[in-house]
């Protein structure tokens, strides 16, 4: 099982639609799995009918997902960002600055690092150099 | 000199806090060593051959007085009382104890000063030219863009977890002392049509691989540059190798995909990126602009420097070697060399680090400047303070005449305190020193750049050093190869082997014999070291080198 992080903590999964991978995504899928390597471009022109799209980190150190999102969300995409595997609590602010609205884990590293330690990075959207670099 | 606004000090407050929890979740465990290293390296803190190591940055190496004085009290209350200032214009202190890591953040937060960004696979400290702002020679000063891509980088949060770490170099003058073509991205602040902007370089770098960086735009507008970089960062942060951290950085990006393919790409990025940007980035910048406003220079008398300078010759030898041309009239650009003879490259112990503060503050508008060749700078003095300052820096063994000289040697830490190091480098570089010292020949030499890196991470930028040493590992003997002609300057050029290398205790002898060749071939005392390399080639210093091989070949 897994656990589902926002800015308000721990939830269960609450998208109740098969997310399959994006090879194996039949023509009307409306969730998909993108692998690390994957090229978002692959997506231009389903991204409307496209309710959840999950974004797999192999490795907590592995950032390529974070670059994915945002290209996701500079072609247009407004559905669920989530960013799925090894994201720990440190990184809770980039995924969302990035572009996720939601990070997935598994129950281990929810047992390992708390609720607490996550909603300490809810105010994400404060002292953000980026966001004053690029506002108005 | 820039001062942080509240924006920036609430950032650094919140970052140090969290800072402090991740390093208690590291001593109780619900952080794995694994987990909290990436964390403790985006703060600057190595795990070293001793103990922790913290780097400080040193934001395109430029020092208040006070800041100054902070890294000294920083040296006395959490260290053994010295700090070593390093290539890249960082600071590290070798000895702290990891539950005391977030007072010394907060000490340093106290004085506009961090470590974020200092390590890791992340964009690191932006390094400048360390004569900006002074020099004769200089376009621009480029520190108000450093310290824009300063704020750029920082915590950007698709750069974290880069596929290996990442420089960016920037130098406002032609003259490029800032070795931007040795950098992931180097930047040269150009002019075209009246028009500001960069030529951009990207996929330099040393370390195992050496590569010279190559042209991926040759100009770039001015309000371009952050898009630019972010699109550059971001089709590295995909395109990158994970699969070996040899094959990661972005020089072999370029070398494996072709310039072309990825120009291609960072300019379809950059026109997705660029109308993100809407201008806010320009009025911060012409804000920051303001805080580097260079200091009001006023006309004085030159009479006590014209007068020191006739009568005094160890000042007038000083003066020869340690001054650089100023733009204002009348003066200088001194250079504080950390290279006493005999002494570790780069370390400046807390009362050093206080003296030089001081003087700054009483002859120099209280700037200092930090250069990747490991000295202190201070960037403004006029030329009638100069022997007043010279006298008191003679106080503290900060008076050693050899910028640009034979002992102004650059040494990584090598085996002293690195972990990864196959040989030692700073025992090196004080033998050398002590040699030349000893024989007198130091000033009759001339220019001349030795560098020496402890293993083939080339910390040490042996590459670019004129003569270049590297230490490795042969059967668990240190054994040295000796790389000549190496140029880190706008004509950037990698070093070539000269052969075998050399034992520990033969090193210093096979310098003096390349030494003695090129005294003896020379064509004058005008034509320094690397000009006659250039023209004779390596056989007359392999000949020296290798004696038992050339006569062999001749035979
Ligand atoms: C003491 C602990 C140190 C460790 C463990 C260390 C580790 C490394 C490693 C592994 C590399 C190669 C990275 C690569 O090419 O991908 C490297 C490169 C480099 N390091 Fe260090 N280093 C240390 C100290 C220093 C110091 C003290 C300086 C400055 C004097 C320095 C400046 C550099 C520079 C300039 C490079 C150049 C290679 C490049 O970026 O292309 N390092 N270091
Ligand atoms: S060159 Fe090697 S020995 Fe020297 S500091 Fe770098 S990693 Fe350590």
């Amino acid at each position: 099982m897994s656990v589902i992080v926002t800015d308000n903590g721990f939830q269960a999964d609450d998208f109740d639609g098969d997310i399959v991978a994006l090879a194996e995504a039949a023509e009307g899928a409306v969730a998909v799995e993108l692998a690390p390597d994957a090229d978002p471009q692959a997506l231009a022109g389903r991204l409307p009918t496209l309710q959840l799209i999950a974004v797999e980190f192999p490795s907590f150190a592995d950032g390529r997902g974070f670059t994915t999102a945002r290209q996701l969300r500079l072609m247009g995409f407004t559905g669920r960002l989530r960013a799925r595997g090894h994201v720990i609590s440190d990184q809770y602010a980039m995924a969302r600055r990035s572009g996720f609205d939601e990070v997935e884990i598994s129950d281990d590293l929810a047992a390992r690092q708390p609720e607490t330690e996550w909603k300490f990075r809810a105010d994400w959207d404060r002292h953000d150099y980026q966001a004053r670099l690029r506002a108005g | 000199m820039y001062r942080y606004n509240d924006f920036d000090d609430a950032f650094l407050a919140k970052r140090n806090a969290q800072f402090r929890a991740q390093v208690q979740r590291r001593i109780d465990e619900s952080l794995t060593e694994d987990e909290f290293r990436p964390l403790r390296l985006m703060n600057g803190l190595y795990l070293q051959l001793h103990a922790y190591m913290l780097r400080v940055a040193i934001p395109y190496g430029t020092l208040s007085a006070d800041q100054m004085r902070q890294l000294a009290l920083i040296a006395d209350k959490f260290d053994k009382g010295y700090g070593h200032f390093t290539t890249r214009q960082n600071i590290q202190y070798n000895w702290p104890k990891l539950p005391e890591v977030p007072d010394i953040l907060d000490a340093l937060a106290e004085v506009n000063l961090h470590a974020i960004q200092t390590s890791g696979n992340t964009i690191r400290n932006v390094t400048a030219d360390h004569f900006a702002g002074a020099a004769a020679d200089e376009i621009a000063d480029p520190r108000p863009v450093a310290e824009l891509i300063r704020q750029w980088s920082t915590d950007h949060p698709e750069f974290q977890f880069l596929p290996r770490k990442f420089k960016i170099a920037i130098t406002g003058s032609p003259n490029d002392r800032a070795v931007t073509r040795a950098h992931d991205i180097g930047l040269r602040m150009v002019e075209r049509d009246g028009e500001a902007g960069f030529e951009v370089i990207v996929g330099g770098g040393l370390g195992r691989t050496p590569v010279v960086g190559k042209v991926i735009r040759d100009f770039l507008p001015r309000a371009d540059l952050l898009p630019y970089l972010e699109a550059i960062v971001s089709v590295y942060n995909t395109l990158g190798r994970r699969d070996n951290k040899y094959k990661a950085r972005i020089k072999i990006t370029v070398n494996e995909n072709g310039l072309d393919a990825v120009r291609d790409k960072v300019e379809a990025r950059f026109n997705e990126l660029r109308p993100l940007f809407k201008g806010v980035d320009q009025d911060l910048l012409a804000q920051i602009e303001a805080h580097f406003a260079a200091p009001g220079f006023v006309a004085r008398d030159e009479a006590p420097y014209e007068l020191a300078y006739a009568n005094d010759p160890v000042f007038r030898s000083w003066a020869d070697t340690n001054l650089a041309a100023h733009k204002a009239p009348g003066y200088a650009i001194v250079s504080i060399s950390l290279k006493a003879h005999g002494q570790t490259p780069g370390d400046a112990t807390s009362d050093q680090m206080r003296l030089m503060a001081d003087l700054a503050e009483r002859y120099g508008y209280g700037e200092l400047r930090i250069s990747h060749e490991q000295n202190v700078i201070l960037p403004h003095v006029h030329k009638a303070d100069l022997p007043a300052l010279h006298a008191a820096l003679k106080e503290q063994d900060l008076a050693t005449a050899n910028i640009g000289l034979i002992s102004d040697i650059i040494a990584c830490p090598g085996m002293d305190y690195c972990a990864l190091a196959t040989a030692r480098s700073i025992p090196v570089a004080q033998q050398i020193a002590e040699r030349f010292d000893a024989l007198k020949l130091e000033h009759d030499i001339g220019p001349l750049k030795i560098k020496i890196s402890g293993c083939i991470n080339a910390c040490g930028h042996h590459h670019v050093g004129h003569i270049g040493i590297l230490g490795l590992d042969r059967a668990g003997v240190e054994n040295y190869q000796i790389t000549l002609g190496g140029d880190g300057t706008e004509d950037a050029v990698i070093g070539q082997r000269t052969g075998p290398g050399f034992a520990y205790d033969e090193i210093t002898d096979a310098i003096e014999r390349i030494i003695r060749t090129y005294l003896e071939l020379r064509e004058d005392d005008g034509e320094a070291f690397l000009a006659a390399y250039r023209r004779l080639g390596a056989d007359p210093f392999k000949a020296a080198l290798y004696p038992e091989a050339a006569k062999k070949n001749a035979a």
